[in-house]
């Protein structure tokens, strides 16, 4: 017999029974489905999540205030931003000494309301240096980012991103403008073009302002991390462990920081998001094994329900092997289609979820297609076995004589 | 070209032995028109199915073409059903998904030939019992005298040596049954040897020969001058 036989021979009867073939279809479809969907979930986390130090340049080693017992690899608990100690201003100064060091870009974090003329609005605020802007491999539009900013000099001057720039200056041109920030007043001198995240706020709606007047302006030294950039990747884990030398040396001999290579967050990231994108994965495999059983159970009553046909199909010249082929090439024919369905219905999902939620990415991976369209197709060929089986060995007789 | 040998076939029922066929000596040649009577239960069926290879004996040897079919496995039996055996029944047996010329094509399919030759062997079966207009009918648009002749067609379409009809007017009335009858008739005229269950008389009678059973034995095996 041949293929192309075969395929019409099982598409035939797949179509002659529409209801039952609708509620496979439908089954094995979800089961796909919920594959694509749950790893694209899992993999927009993990792009969530990475994008952060995704952008950030290379070979940069990050200074984080609180000590934690599980920091040894730098897991995302070193995040947590419980800190014990503040790490202040001069402890990023104390970090000029290790001259491997190319840059310290130290960072103050806050929120506070911004004017200009009779416009006011609320804006994240971020003190930190000029370096910061390489390292978070911003562009400017326009200007300067810091002008004359360095660790120990905060002359009045701030960058804004492109939003501030609309909503508080409009039409007309903010660089030059004193824009009131807090209870201080800066001279805007760059605006940044870039869009995007840093640290989870939107880059188009923040000021960036010299370290010391922040942590003035807020009334509080403590830093939210600092970070710093090598020479040279060579260097890294050495400077990882001057700064906790120098800065334990600083903190009363308590190592109350936690330093993390870039790097190593980054892989570590991934694999936890690995692990939890495969979890999902697997979960989600079930409810294509729970097709791939009701597939079986649907195609032995079938088996049942066509006896004579099969009977008939013996007394012809059908060999054993033809017609569990027959039976077989259905039970795949459908978890295939099924398959396939669910890989259009999965994506097209995630295509109408990335519109609605367009901040959060849902990014289903290739292999979740791949892999989840050969499991079902396994599964259809795995559970189609029995069946087939038993319609291969009925007995032509028997089956004939069982009804018309 | 038949030649079965004191064969017999048993049913286990229960702890009851059926003798469905008892000691059968029987020999048919190429070409020969065979009737097969009986009451009820006297063993037809399973004698058919027997030399269509679709059952096996319990015991005895069934020679045909002069090969014992006990040596077989179950592909040369399919081969044999596929090449050298058609079958009719009672209830025609078609697939009812698929139209007189697919249903006509199917042993062509599982034999494995070429799409040029089975439409052209397919069309050759149906204008063969006069179907050509019928071609792209479902069963269930066409009456029952049109159904057997797609069966017909159906088994001759692979040129068997043999054609074996188990009662094939039964589910039919007098005027088509006669026209089913005198279609097989004209094939066994052409060559094809014809081996026919039936309950009718008449029938019987118009054969070369009428083998009549009674509990699984034969009790009558005469050749008859012919029509
Ligand atoms: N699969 C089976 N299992 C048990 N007994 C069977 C089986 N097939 C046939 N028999 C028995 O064998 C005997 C012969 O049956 P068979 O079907 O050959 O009769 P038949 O002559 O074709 O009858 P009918 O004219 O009613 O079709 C009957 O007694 C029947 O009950
Ligand atoms: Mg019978």
């Amino acid at each position: 017999m041949k293929f192309s036989d075969l395929l019409f021979l099982a598409f035939s009867s797949l179509i002659r029974y529409p209801l039952r073939t609708m509620m496979l279809l439908i089954a094995t479809s979800i089961g796909v489905m919920a594959v694509i969907l749950l790893t694209a979930v899992g993999e927009g986390a993990r792009d969530y999540i990475t994008s952060e130090f995704r952008d950030l340049g290379t070979n940069l080693i990050i200074v984080i205030p609180g000590k934690h017992e599980t920091s040894g690899g730098g897991g995302p608990a070193d995040f947590a931003g419980l800190a014990p100690r503040d790490l202040t201003v001069e402890d990023a100064i104390s970090l000029r000494q290790i001259d491997t060091i190319k840059a310290i870009a130290p960072i103050v974090l806050g929120e506070m309301p911004a004017s200009f003329g009779g416009f006011e609005r609320d804006v994240p605020v971020i003190g930190t240096t000029p370096e910061f802007l390489r390292v978070r491999r911003w562009e400017m539009r326009e200007g300067d980012f810091l002008p004359g900013v360095t660790l120990d000099r905060s002359p009045p001057v701030c960058a804004i991103g492109k939003e501030v720039e609309k909503e508080l200056f409009g039409t007309s041109r903010a660089i030059g403008q004193w824009l009131r920030v807090g209870d201080r007043r800066c001279r805007v001198t760059g605006i940044i073009d870039s869009d995007g995240r840093a640290i989870g706020i939107d880059v188009q709606k923040i000021v960036v302002m010299p370290v010391s007047l922040v942590t003035a302006l807020f009334n509080r030294p403590s830093l939210f991390r600092i970070i710093a950039e090598a020479e040279s990747r060579i260097y890294m884990d050495q400077i990882k462990k001057d700064i906790i030398r120098i800065i334990k040396k600083r903190h009363q001999g308590k190592e109350d920081i936690t330093v993390v290579r870039q790097d190593t967050v980054m892989a570590s990231f991934d694999n936890i998001f690995n692990v939890l994108t495969m979890a999902l994965a697997s979960i989600a495999s079930i409810s294509l094994f729970v097709a791939g059983i009701l597939i079986m159970n649907v195609m032995l009553v079938a088996v049942s329900q066509r006896q004579s046909e099969i009977g008939l199909l013996k007394a012809i010249g059908a060999k054993n092997r033809q017609i569990s082929n027959l039976f077989l090439t259905e039970a795949i024919l459908l978890s295939g289609s099924g398959a396939i369905l669910g890989l259009i219905l999965g994506h097209s999902i995630t295509l109408s979820l990335k519109t609605i939620f367009p901040t959060y990415n849902f990014l289903p991976p290739t292999w979740a297609s791949v892999v989840s369209l050969f499991v079902a197709l396994i599964c259809g060929a795995l559970f189609g076995l029995i069946p087939a089986r038993r319609a291969a060995k009925l007995d032509p007789v028997i089956a004939l004589s069982g009804e018309k | 070209m038949i030649q079965l040998k004191n064969l017999s076939r048993e049913f286990q029922v229960g702890n009851q032995v059926v003798h469905a066929l008892d000691a059968i000596d029987l020999s048919i040649s190429q070409g020969d028109y065979v009737s097969i009577m009986g009451v009820s239960g006297c063993g037809k069926t399973t004698l058919l199915n027997i030399l269509g290879l679709l059952d096996t004996p319990s015991s005895g040897d069934y020679i045909l073409s002069g090969i014992n079919t006990s040596e077989m496995n179950d592909d040369e039996m399919a081969n044999i059903r596929s090449t050298k055996i058609g079958f009719i029944f009672q209830s025609f047996h078609l697939i009812p998904r698929l139209t007189a010329a697919e249903n006509v094509e199917i042993p062509m399919i599982l034999a494995g030939h070429s799409q040029k030759m089975r439409a052209e062997k397919v069309a050759k079966a149906l204008a063969r019992v006069n179907l050509t207009d019928r071609s792209d009918h479902r069963p269930e648009q066409l009456s029952g005298g049109e159904r057997q002749r797609v069966a017909i067609a159906r088994s001759i379409v692979m040129e068997p040596e043999v054609l074996l009809a188990d009662e094939p007017t039964g589910n039919l009335d007098s005027t088509s049954g006669s026209e089913i009858v005198e279609l097989i008739e004209e094939l066994n005229q052409g060559g094809l040897t014809l081996i026919l269950v039936t309950h009718d008389k008449e029938i019987g009678k118009r054969s070369n020969r009428v083998i009549r059973l009674l509990d699984g034995k034969i009790i009558f095996n005469q050749t008859q001058q012919g029509i």
